[in-house]
Parts: C-alpha cells; sequence; structure tokens
C-alpha cells in the first residue's frame, strides 16, 4: 500500500497555512507546513515533500527566491511548486513562472480548489507545468 | 700796233695791188673782230700803198672820242697821244671826221695833230660814203700820195663796211646779252618766290612758270603715270579756276584752288591770286600766284577747334563752379573757407547764419556772432597747428544767432594744400550734433527703458520658469500619487483577499462537514456568511480592476473567438441566477456572424456584467442576448435587453461613471459599488469599442457593447 502524498504549505498567515493544512488533512494528504522561504526549504531538503503549495509574499525568504533555490537544488529540483497568492497583478505570476513555479493559483482560492490542484499536479500526465488561471 | 714799213712798199705799182686788195678783203670779211681787222688795214697800207706810219682811231659810240684801234710804224706813246672828241670842231682830225671825202693835211699847225709827227699826212673817215653822224672811226696816213689816197679811199670804204658792220653785230649782241641777263634775273626772282607763281594765255598755256609751279603743272615723259595724271588734273583744276574767275570776276581776286600733291597724293589748299595782263604783242594772259593755305588752313582749323574747346572747357568749369556754389549752398550745414590768418574766405548761406552780423541786428545777436567768430577761429587755429594730418574733427559750443539757443557742432576740417605743402586754406563743415545729442540722450532713455523691462522681464520669466518647476512637480506629485493610490488599490485587495480567503476557506470547511454537520439554520445562516464574503469579494475584484485600468496595467490579450460560444458560456454560467429570479432568458444571433478578434476575458466580463445587472433590475420578465455584424464599421455587436426597471434619460449618462447609480440616495433599493458599468466602458474602450444604452423608465433597457471586428494592441 502506498503511502499519501506528502503536502508542504508554505503561508505566514497562520490562518490560511492550517486552514489548508486541516482540509488536506481531511482529504487524506500528509501534510508538513512552513511559515516562510527558509523553513520552506529546511522542510523541502529534509522531508522531500511530493508537492509545495508556495505563498509569494513571505518574511525572511519570499516565495520567489525560495522556488529558485528549491528548482536550484537537485534534491528538491523535481517537487512540483504551486503558487499560492493574493497578488493578481500579471507580473507576480509571470515572476512566479520564471522563478520556477510549475502551477500558480490565486487568492481567494477555496480548499476544494486547491485539492483539485494539487491532484491535478501529482497525477502521472501532468508533472509538467500548468498555467491555472488566473 | 706800229712798226716799221718795209721801204720798198712805196715803189710797188699800183696796179700789181688788186690781187693784194682781194686778199685784204678776204681777210677782213672772215674777221670778226674790229681791232684785227683794224692792224690787217694798217699793215696793209703800209705794205702796199707806200705810208710810212698808218694809224687807224674808231670814235666810241657812247663818249664820242676818237680812241686808237691800230697803228703800224708808229710807237705805242705815238698812238696813245691820239684823243680827239668828235665836236672839237677845230681840231683837224674832228674836222676830218665830219667830211665827206678823204683830206690832206699839209700845214704846219694840223700836222701837228697828227700822232706820228710833223708832216703831211692824210685823213679819210670810215666809211667815206656815210653820213658824218654814221662815222665810226678816222683812218690816218701819212706820207700822203696819189696812190696811198686811192689806196686808203678804197680801204676806207672797205674797213668803214665791216667796223660799221661790226658795230652793228656788237651792239645787237650786248643788248642780247643784256636782255638774257635781265630775263634770268626776273626767273630767279620768280623762283626764289616760294609760292608757285604762273604766266598763262588766254587758253590756259603756262607761258611762264616758276619751279614750284613746275611741280604742280608740269611733267616730263619719263615720270610716273600718277604723277602725270595728278599734273593733268592740276593742270585742269587750274584752267578752270582762271576761266571762272575770267567769267565771274575779271579783277584780281582771291580765291581758293583745291590742288593735288603729284609727288605724295595728299590735297594741296591753295589760296589763287590771279591778275589779267594786257600785252601790246602777246595779247591778254594771266598772272597767278598760288599761295600754300593747306598748313594755314589745317592750322586755322586747329586754332578754330582749340578755341572751340577752350570755349567749352570754360563753359564747363564755369558751370561745375555754379554747381559748386549751388551744392555748397544747398549743404544745409555751414561750410567756411578759412586762410592761413583765420580769415573767412568763404562760406555758404548757413554759414553766413552763423558767422555775419546782418544790418539792424540786435546787440544779442551781434554778441552772439563774435563769440561764434571766436570760437571758430580757436578752432581754426588748432588746425593750422594740429601737423601733417590732412584732416581735423573737434567739437565747437557755437550759438544760434537768431534762435539764441545753443547749437553744439561737429567740425570738420580739411587742410587744402599748396604744391609745395603749406597749407592755404582750411575747409570747415559744420554739422549740428543738436539731433545727434538729443537723439543720444532718448537712445540712453530708450535703453534704460529697454533694460528695466529686459530686466522685469527676466524676472517674469523667471517666475514662469519657477510655476513651470511648481506645476511640474506637482504633475509628477499627482502622478505619483495617483500611482500610490493605484498601488494603494492594489495593497489593499492583496490584504483584503488574505482574510477573506480565510474566511471563505472555513465557510466552505463548515458547509462541507469537515467539522461535523451542522443543523440547517446554522447552515443556512452560514451560506449568508459565504454569499456575503463572495459579494465582498466581486466588489474588491471591481476595485483591482479600476485601479489595473487607471495604472495601465490591464494587458490586452487579443485571441480569435466565435462569439455564439462566448454566449454560451455566459448564459451558462447565469443561468442560476435567472432561474433563481425567475426570469427567462433568450437569445438572438445574427446568421452570418464573423469571429472576432479581441480579448476574449475582457469581452465576456463586460457581458456578464450587463447580464447581472439585467438580472438584478429587472424584477420580471425577460432577458435577451443578441450579436451581430456592422460591416459598414466592421464591429460586432453584442446587446443585453430586459423588461427592467429602465433609467430616466438624463441618469443615462451618470450611470457610466465611477461609483454611480441612478439613484444615489442613500436609501437606495439596490445594492453595488457603482464600479459595474464604470469597468464596462473602460473596458470597452481599451478593446476599441465603446458602449450604449438604450431605456425608457418602466419599459426596460439595452446595454450594446460595440467592438472592432478586428481588435489592435
Amino acid at each position: 500500500m502506498s503511502q499519501q502524498p506528502l503536502v508542504l504549505v508554505v503561508d505566514d498567515f497562520q490562518d490560511n497555512r492550517e486552514m489548508y493544512a486541516e482540509f488536506l488533512a481531511y482529504q487524506g494528504f500528509r501534510v508538513i507546513q512552513a511559515a516562510n522561504g527558509v523553513e520552506a526549504l529546511d522542510q523541502a531538503f529534509k522531508n522531500r515533500p511530493d508537492i509545495i503549495i508556495m505563498d509569494l509574499s513571505l518574511p525572511v525568504m519570499d516565495g520567489w527566491e525560495a522556488t529558485r533555490r528549491l528548482k536550484a537544488d537537485e534534491r528538491t529540483h523535481g517537487i512540483p511548486v504551486v503558487a499560492l497568492t493574493g497578488h493578481v497583478m500579471q507580473r507576480h505570476s509571470k515572476g512566479a513562472i520564471e522563478a520556477g513555479c510549475d502551477s500558480f493559483v490565486a487568492k481567494p482560492c477555496l480548499p476544494d480548489q486547491l485539492v483539485a490542484e494539487i491532484r491535478k499536479m501529482l497525477s502521472p500526465r501532468s508533472s509538467s507545468a500548468v498555467k491555472a488561471e488566473g | 700796233m706800229a712798226r716799221p714799213a718795209p721801204s720798198s712798199a712805196a715803189q710797188r705799182p699800183v696796179e700789181s695791188s688788186a690781187l693784194a686788195r682781194l686778199a685784204l678783203a678776204e681777210q677782213l670779211i672772215a674777221s670778226d673782230d674790229s681791232t684785227e681787222c683794224a692792224q690787217r688795214a694798217v699793215d696793209w697800207l703800209a705794205q702796199h700803198a707806200g705810208a710810212k706810219a698808218v694809224v687807224c682811231a674808231l670814235l666810241d659810240p657812247e663818249t664820242h672820242e676818237l680812241r686808237p684801234l691800230a697803228g703800224s710804224g708808229v710807237t705805242p706813246a705815238q698812238l696813245k697821244r691820239l684823243t680827239v672828241h668828235r665836236d672839237e670842231e677845230a681840231h683837224p682830225i674832228a674836222f676830218a671826221l665830219s667830211r665827206s671825202a678823204p683830206i690832206v693835211f699839209d700845214n704846219g699847225k694840223a700836222r701837228a695833230a697828227a700822232p706820228f709827227g710833223p708832216g703831211p699826212f692824210i685823213a679819210v673817215p670810215l666809211p667815206v660814203d656815210e653820213r658824218p653822224e654814221a662815222r665810226v672811226g678816222i683812218l690816218l696816213a701819212t706820207p700822203p700820195s696819189p696812190a696811198l689816197d686811192r689806196a686808203a679811199r678804197w680801204l676806207a670804204d672797205v674797213l668803214g663796211q665791216k667796223l660799221v658792220h661790226l658795230r652793228a653785230a656788237r651792239r645787237l649782241m650786248d643788248s642780247e646779252h643784256r636782255l638774257q641777263r635781265d630775263r634770268d634775273f626776273l626767273l630767279s626772282v620768280i623762283n626764289s618766290v616760294p609760292d608757285p607763281v604762273l604766266l598763262t594765255d588766254t587758253e590756259g598755256r603756262i607761258i611762264i612758270s616758276n619751279t614750284r609751279a613746275d611741280a604742280l603743272f608740269v611733267t616730263r615723259e619719263e615720270q610716273s603715270e600718277g604723277r602725270q595724271r595728278a599734273v593733268a588734273l592740276n593742270n585742269m583744276l587750274f584752267s578752270a579756276a582762271l576761266s571762272r574767275q575770267a567769267i565771274d570776276e575779271p579783277e584780281a581776286a582771291r580765291r581758293e584752288l583745291l590742288l593735288v600733291n603729284p609727288t605724295e597724293g595728299s590735297d594741296l589748299l591753295f589760296e589763287l591770286l590771279s591778275a589779267t595782263v594786257q600785252h601790246p604783242r602777246e595779247g591778254t594772259g594771266f598772272v597767278s600766284v598760288l599761295r600754300n593755305v593747306t598748313d594755314l588752313r589745317a592750322a586755322t582749323e586747329q586754332i578754330e577747334e582749340n578755341y572751340r574747346k577752350l570755349k567749352i572747357a570754360e563753359a564747363d568749369v564755369r558751370a561745375e563752379r555754379d554747381r559748386l556754389d549751388l551744392i555748397i549752398d544747398s549743404v544745409a550745414d555751414p561750410i567756411l573757407v578759412t586762410d592761413p590768418s583765420g580769415k573767412i574766405l568763404l562760406m555758404n548761406t548757413p554759414g553766413e547764419r552763423l558767422f555775419t552780423v546782418p544790418e539792424g541786428s540786435t546787440d544779442e545777436l551781434q554778441r552772439a556772432v563774435r563769440t561764434n567768430d571766436a570760437h571758430f577761429t580757436s578752432f581754426v587755429s588748432n588746425v593750422f597747428l594740429s601737423g601733417t594730418s590732412a584732416r581735423f574733427r573737434g567739437e565747437i559750443g557755437l550759438t544760434d544767432p537768431e534762435a539764441n539757443r545753443p547749437l553744439p557742432v561737429e567740425a570738420i576740417s580739411g587742410k587744402v594744400m599748396s604744391e609745395h605743402g603749406e597749407v592755404t586754406a582750411v575747409v570747415t563743415i559744420l554739422h549740428d550734433r543738436t539731433e545727434a545729442l538729443e537723439k543720444a540722450r532718448l537712445y540712453e532713455q530708450l535703453e534704460r527703458a529697454s533694460k528695466e523691462l529686459q530686466e522685469k522681464v527676466r524676472e517674469a520669466t523667471a517666475e514662469l520658469v519657477r510655476r513651470n518647476e511648481l506645476l511640474q512637480r506637482q504633475a509628477i506629485e499627482l502622478e505619483q500619487a495617483s500611482q500610490l493610490k493605484s498601488q494603494f488599490l492594489a495593497n489593499m485587495s492583496h490584504e483584503f483577499r488574505t482574510p477573506l480567503n480565510a474566511i471563505l476557506g472555513y465557510t466552505s470547511m463548515l458547509l462541507q462537514g469537515v467539522n461535523g454537520e451542522m443543523t440547517a439554520p446554522q447552515k443556512r445562516n452560514l451560506a449568508r456568511v459565504d454569499s456575503n464574503a463572495k459579494h465582498l469579494l466581486n466588489i474588491i475584484n471591481d476595485l483591482l480592476d479600476i485601479s489595473r485600468i487607471e495604472a495601465g496595467k490591464m494587458p490586452l490579450h487579443l485571441e480569435q473567438f466565435e462569439v455564439p460560444t462566448l454566449v454560451g458560456e455566459l448564459l451558462a454560467e447565469v443561468e442560476p441566477l435567472i432561474q433563481k429570479a425567475r426570469l427567462s432568458a433568450s437569445t438572438e444571433l445574427a446568421f452570418e456572424l464573423p469571429p472576432l478578434s479581441s480579448d476574449r476575458q475582457k469581452v465576456k466580463q463586460i457581458v456578464l456584467n450587463l447580464l447581472t445587472n439585467a438580472i438584478k433590475f429587472t424584477p420580471d420578465g425577460a432577458i435577451r442576448v443578441s450579436a451581430g455584424y456592422d460591416p459598414d464599421r466592421d464591429e460586432v455587436t453584442i446587446s443585453v435587453s430586459d423588461t427592467g426597471i429602465g433609467i430616466a434619460e438624463n441618469d443615462q449618462q451618470k450611470i457610466f461613471e465611477d461609483f454611480r447609480q441612478a439613484d444615489d440616495s442613500v436609501t437606495r433599493q439596490y445594492g453595488g459599488a457603482g464600479l459595474g458599468l464604470s469597468i464596462c466602458r473602460r473596458l470597452s474602450n481599451m478593446l476599441g469599442g465603446r458602449i450604449a444604452v438604450e431605456s425608457k423608465v418602466g419599459a426596460g433597457s439595452t446595454f450594446t457593447l460595440r467592438v472592432p471586428r478586428q481588435g489592435r494592441r
């Protein structure tokens, strides 16, 4: 029996982070959390999650930088990163893709929508980057 | 010549002398000389007639004295003693001359008269037959004898005739000689005349001419043809002139005659003076003197020409002088000419106004003139002392004597130099500087005013620049403020989203029963939380759209799409709302609708907004979506019509403004931020299209979007 996918949820806003974590756990995913970019890198290198939900506006180290580092490291460069942000300006989504994000989801994003996105990213046919609707 | 006669001669018979006579006669005929003839005759008489001494004397035709011509048997001294005048009638020999026959003197007194001593002698006049007045001489012989008498008588005839003849011949020769001499003298006189002189007959033939005349009128055969022709022409001209004269004015007169110089071919002008000469033998002739006046004429013409030139030059000079005077007088500035002592030699009228005192003038005026004079003299003396420069410039403060006002003048002087470099005069022109000074003063004022003006302009410009800078700064600040506002809105929307995300997320989770099932009232109320949270999100999204459009941060994504498909999607999206509002919906799509090339998402957003508005403001009735194509404008139209409350005409523009609804009142019936139509207007503008409304209160509204079929970025 295969293990449930491990999801790393990175968000500095605790309520949102824990809401997604709770719902993902409710949906059967294993969930680990990080409140900033540095923590996200630590968790990613340590636990090697199957997918990373990355808020972009983060303290200490922002999501773009963290994503660049993850994609630059051979240990983590294969892990899909779904950018999640309240900034819906074009440049944000574009910057996210450039930083190496595989997908982009705009806030507000209902827990159901996020789960749907995660499942889509984890399915064997679409491991590559898919641009989400803004 | 006396010589002793031979002693035997007296004994010869007379008859034997016939042969001797013939011989003598032949000798006498052959001889032209009277002395030779006389000598032969006396010698013959001594030889053939027994004369011991013979003398032949000739009567001088002018003095009428007897001169011994030849002698025989006498000494030269004896011969010389014979001097008798024909009219000494007392003298035997003079007496014998007047006789018509030989005479023998034998008395003592008469014998003494003979040149050859006492003794009888015979005197025979020569020739015997002639009248005493015609006697040419006498023959004296001694001693007388009948033979001698006969011989002497014959000889006297022969010799007398011969001597008469010779004398006549001699006289003729002499007169001819004298005539020739006179003629030569006359000719030399004529030739010495420098003018051609001619004597011509009535036919015009030249009788006498001098060498000058010959040069003109006579030619020789060997001379050139040209010369011959010239001479012929001259003759013709001359004859014509003479004949005209003879007809016109027979008296001596002058006239001009043009001839040709035969040597050079040039024209020669003569003055012809001719006079008629009446000659008893030769008849009428003309004496003509030609005076060469060619040079004279040329000289005269030259003199006339020179005189004419002189006249013209004089007139020119006079005109020049008049003109100069006129110019000097017409110059408004005073002009003065002064001599080295400073005395004014000449001045024009304006000068006189300053430096002369008119009669009956006031003391004041006289004083002004004297002062002017003093100033001017001082200036001129400076000019004379000014060294080598020919020009001198200075300023003099004069007074206008008539106007009695100060007259500042600029004086410019030029020195008039003699050949030796001495200053003979000074010409000064005075130029009134009053006007110039006034102009300078005005100019200074003008310049000062101009400077002030410039200063003011500069200040104004600086102020303008300052204000401009202020405006620019304000514009920048405004721009920054606008950007800050947009940025603020963007930030705010983000900040709104984060909590909304949590609200919506947790609400969704609760409604899904993640935290256990809820009661029906709980669910109903939670659904209202969810609905309001979503409404809030919509408002925030609208605000974000407005700020993005204002900030120019709304990019266009052109793509080609089919309008019917879009309409289908839209109706599907609003289907729940239509059903909820219990409205009916329909579509009306044109048969030939070309694909639209535009920003699909923005077209969709606009029409969706119109649809939600239509549903919102239509309490009951129907909603209709139509699509068409306007080929004239190449535009696609999408209209949303409803049967709702409608919009008053004066509100129809207001509704497209930001944050506006038709009903502005606080107690308005319908909710919404009032941003929807404003966003629609802005978006349609972005697409190059526009949005319009047709409505009546209570009769529903039709909103029509028109977008170009082919959109442009």
